[in-house]
């Protein structure tokens, strides 16, 4: 690729060839949500049904495509038909079965299957739900629309357009002038200004640069980023290049989670691709700018999603951080000046050349700009990928988007920002989403998962879920982390055991905050957060485990209680003969009862009455 | 049976891939992490006799390489099952009950997180989110994932795999 004009025609070229185009006058193209969830609910049977119904039929004017996430998990697998001059049909819940009515009907006889679509009296598209009514797709924005294995789709949405916009007719400070205007901070969920970060590395002084990915997705709910790789790798790897143009690095590194092998191999196919179209190498666009990438694989550390331990780990050591200052960007990896943006910052840096920073700094709020990718899941009825401006309130969504909480059941709290962040109660609910309003209140955006939580889940027990990874994670550099998030997490355990006291929650508190002031890296620093912020919100569930030795939600095993309901019990025995220690008494055809103080809580007796009589409480 | 006493069973064959891989990485920069990925595809896992080939061939002390191993929880020191069954310990696989997932699997086959079966049939981890929390709560086996798994969908999933 040696020139605009060249990048040009092969875009105008793809356009027609894979029925791209949106004012086109025929040729149907179907395509099918084959991102890791999409995979695992069984799009690849569903994949291999169209391609052969299509070829059986003779049908030449219809292509098949694979495509990234298309953003509903709960509907998987998807498939979409795109027809000229008409709204798009999203089919959900896809079966190999299907496929050969939604061809004879859909495709042959243009007759929508409105049975199989999302539409629950007419078939009608994805963008048509209140699951996409808020939605606004910066970011995600080739995800569930381009093949991600063909670097000429992406072309054709006006891919690496804007890397040659930058190279050509843009100087390395109008570059980092534009990330700086746009207002767009880190997606990585520290929120730090991004072109800041560029700046500096910009004005560090070596004799070589590198410019770095984190992809090292490690918050337990999140998978925004897994998302964007397996959807739209060169929209990282032309970011990338962007950034390396203009900081003055020939060198760039993706850090990836080895627990993503789909998104590892659909980024080795884009580098290998962007490598033969002279996007990536030497001379690249005839400019003399050079720059190349590589992939290191993570190897399972949630540590290294800290930079300094990220970088570490790139240079092939113990991913243990390291204090800062000197920060990356003066002395990074191998003691050299390095640029390090997480994949989702990546992903929105083209569409800002492209645009313009206005353009970008027109949505969100005064502080976050732009829009972010929410991992939504939990207990919500649309579990999926959203992206929504900065600003929108929790209650948007919640109700609107996610569809409330299943079973009708009640809204309890959100938790953001995994191990390093916090609830956000029922009461808080009308928060809008941005870094500064979810700081305010003791959370923080985080990566992007947010997890929905209902009256059935304690928030005891969630801290001490978040503890148990943290201690598991802790890397062992600093005793704070090492020795103070184990000390939590034995409080945690003693408090769900029903052998808290009230001293335990001043002592819990105490040293959530001695661990906050005194550990190394951000990960020690934020590990009390899930503890400080349910104890801030729900004290009174912790006082319920510590004063009246009970669990509000019935989660805590220890603190529950059987109890036989006279009233349905037949007397039949059957209980009592499954209890290991013989804590069930009675007489045969009168109600039995459970001796408490022998109970152990295993909960044998209810798994076998047949009359649903033994209640737990 | 202690697992670490399973005797080292590496052919030739694998030991010249080993050799190859090295070669590859030779000279490069951060080359132990992708080393290492390579030969657990090969060994299946890193016992301390493939450590030594690497820290002789890499030039590397043992102690780093041994220190980086046990550092990652994706190398494993120990044999893994034949089928290798994950359950996703993510908050999202958490809050929909798949702490309950695993404690029914590790009755099942009667082993804790990190074992495997005496037969070298089944072994169990608890991973951390393999990023399908829309399917939640998942498990895997090697690469086959299973969404929205109930303790009752258990029997239907092992049946695949005992015959």
């Amino acid at each position: 690729m040696k020139s605009l004009a060249e990048l040009q025609a092969l875009r105008d070229c793809t356009l027609d060839k894979l029925n791209l185009r949106k004012d086109r006058k025929e040729g149907i193209r179907i395509v099918v949500g084959m991102a890791t969830c999409g995979i695992a609910a069984g799009a690849r049977p569903v994949l291999e049904a169209l391609e052969r119904e299509v070829k059986a039929q003779k049908l030449d004017n219809v292509m098949v495509m694979q495509t990234g996430c298309i953003g509903m998990c709960r509907l998987e697998p998807i498939v979409e038909v795109y027809e000229p001059g008409k709204e798009k049909i999203t089919y959900v819940h896809m079966t190999a079965d299907k496929v050969s009515k939604i061809v004879s009907e859909h495709i042959i006889n243009g007759r929508p299957v409105a049975e199989y679509s999302v539409g629950t009296d007419k078939a009608q598209s994805v963008n048509d739900t209140v699951f996409y009514a808020k939605q606004k797709r910066v970011a995600l924005r080739n995800c569930g629309v381009i093949n991600p294995e063909n670097i000429d789709e992406y072309i054709a949405f006006d891919g690496y357009q804007a890397l040659a916009k930058a190279l050509t007719e843009m100087s390395r400070e109008d570059v980092i002038q534009t990330v700086k205007d746009s207002g767009l901070r880190g997606r990585g969920g520290g929120g730090f200004p991004t072109g800041m970060k560029w700046d500096f590395t910009y004005k560090a002084v070596g004799d070589k640069k590198y410019v770095c990915c984190n992809a090292d997705e490690g918050d337990p709910g999140a998978f925004m980023d897994r998302s964007v790789l397996e959807g739209d790798p060169h929209a990282v790897i032309e970011a990338m290049a962007i950034a390396g143009y203009a900081v003055g690095a020939d060198q760039g590194y993706i850090y990836i989670r080895a627990e993503y092998p789909i998104a590892v191999e659909r980024l080795k196919i884009a580098i290998g691709q962007a490598r033969e179209y002279g996007l990536l190498g030497k001379d690249i666009f005839g400019t003399g700018f050079n720059f190349d990438l590589d992939i290191r694989l993570g190897a399972g550390a949630f540590v290294c999603g800290e930079e300094t331990a990220l970088l570490t780990s790139i240079e092939g050591n113990r991913g243990e951080p390291r204090p800062r200052p000197p920060f990356p960007a003066v002395k990074g990896l191998w003691g050299k000046p390095t640029l390090l943006n997480n994949v989702e910052t990546y992903a929105n840096i083209a569409q800002i050349i492209l645009n313009g920073a206005d353009w970008f700094a027109s949505m969100g709020t005064e502080k976050s700009k732009g829009t972010k990718v929410f991992a939504l899941g939990g207990k919500i009825n649309n579990t999926g990928l959203v992206e929504i401006p900065m600003g929108t309130t929790l209650r948007e969504i919640i109700e609107e988007i996610g569809g409330g909480i299943p079973n009708g059941k009640k809204f309890k709290a959100a938790q953001t920002g995994g191990p390093s962040g916090g609830c956000i109660p029922a009461s808080l609910i009308d928060t809008p989403i941005d870094y500064d309003s979810l700081m305010a209140i003791g959370s923080m955006m985080g990566s992007g998962g947010l997890i929905v939580m209902d009256e059935d889940n304690c928030m005891v027990d969630i801290a001490k879920f978040f503890l148990e990874f943290t201690v598991d994670e802790s890397c062992g550099k600093c005793s704070p982390c090492r020795i103070g998030t184990k000390r939590l997490l034995e409080i945690l355990t003693k408090i769900t055991d029903g052998k808290g006291t009230m001293e335990d929650l001043d002592k819990l508190e105490n040293l959530c905050y001695a661990i906050k002031s005194s550990a190394l890296c951000g990960l020690g620093q934020t590990a009390p957060n899930p503890v400080l912020s349910t104890l801030r919100y729900f004290r009174d569930e912790y006082e319920a485990h510590v004063k009246d030795k009970k669990c509000p939600a019935h989660v805590c095993k220890a603190l529950a209680q059987y109890k036989i309901n006279p009233e349905k019990c037949k007397g039949c025995s059957l209980c009592a003969r499954q209890c290991p220690v013989n804590a069930i008494s009675g007489e045969i055809k009168s109600p039995f009862v459970i001796d408490q103080d022998k109970c152990i809580k295993c909960g044998a007796c209810q798994s076998t009455c047949k009359f649903g009589a033994i209640d737990k409480e | 049976m202690s697992i670490a006493t399973i005797p080292f069973k590496g052919t030739k064959e694998q030991e010249e891939k080993l050799r190859e891989v090295i070669k590859k990485h030779t000279g490069e920069n951060g080359a132990v992490i992708p080393v290492l990925h390579e030969a657990q595809d090969i060994y299946g896992y890193l016992p301390i006799e493939v450590q030594k080939i690497i820290s002789e061939g890499l030039n590397v002390p043992l102690a780093e390489i041994y220190g980086i191993v046990t550092f990652y929880t994706q190398f494993s020191l120990y044999p893994k099952g034949e089928y290798e069954v994950s359950v996703c310990l993510g908050t999202a696989c958490y809050v929909k009950g798949s702490g309950t997932i695993i404690e029914k699997i590790k009755e099942r086959l009667g082993i804790d997180v990190g074992q495997c079966t005496a037969d070298g049939k089944f072994s169990l981890n608890a991973t951390r989110c393999i990023g399908a929390c829309g399917l939640a709560p998942v498990m895997t086996v090697n690469d086959a994932v299973f969404g929205q798994v109930t303790p009752a969908d258990l029997d239907d999933i092992f049946a695949k795999y005992q015959a």
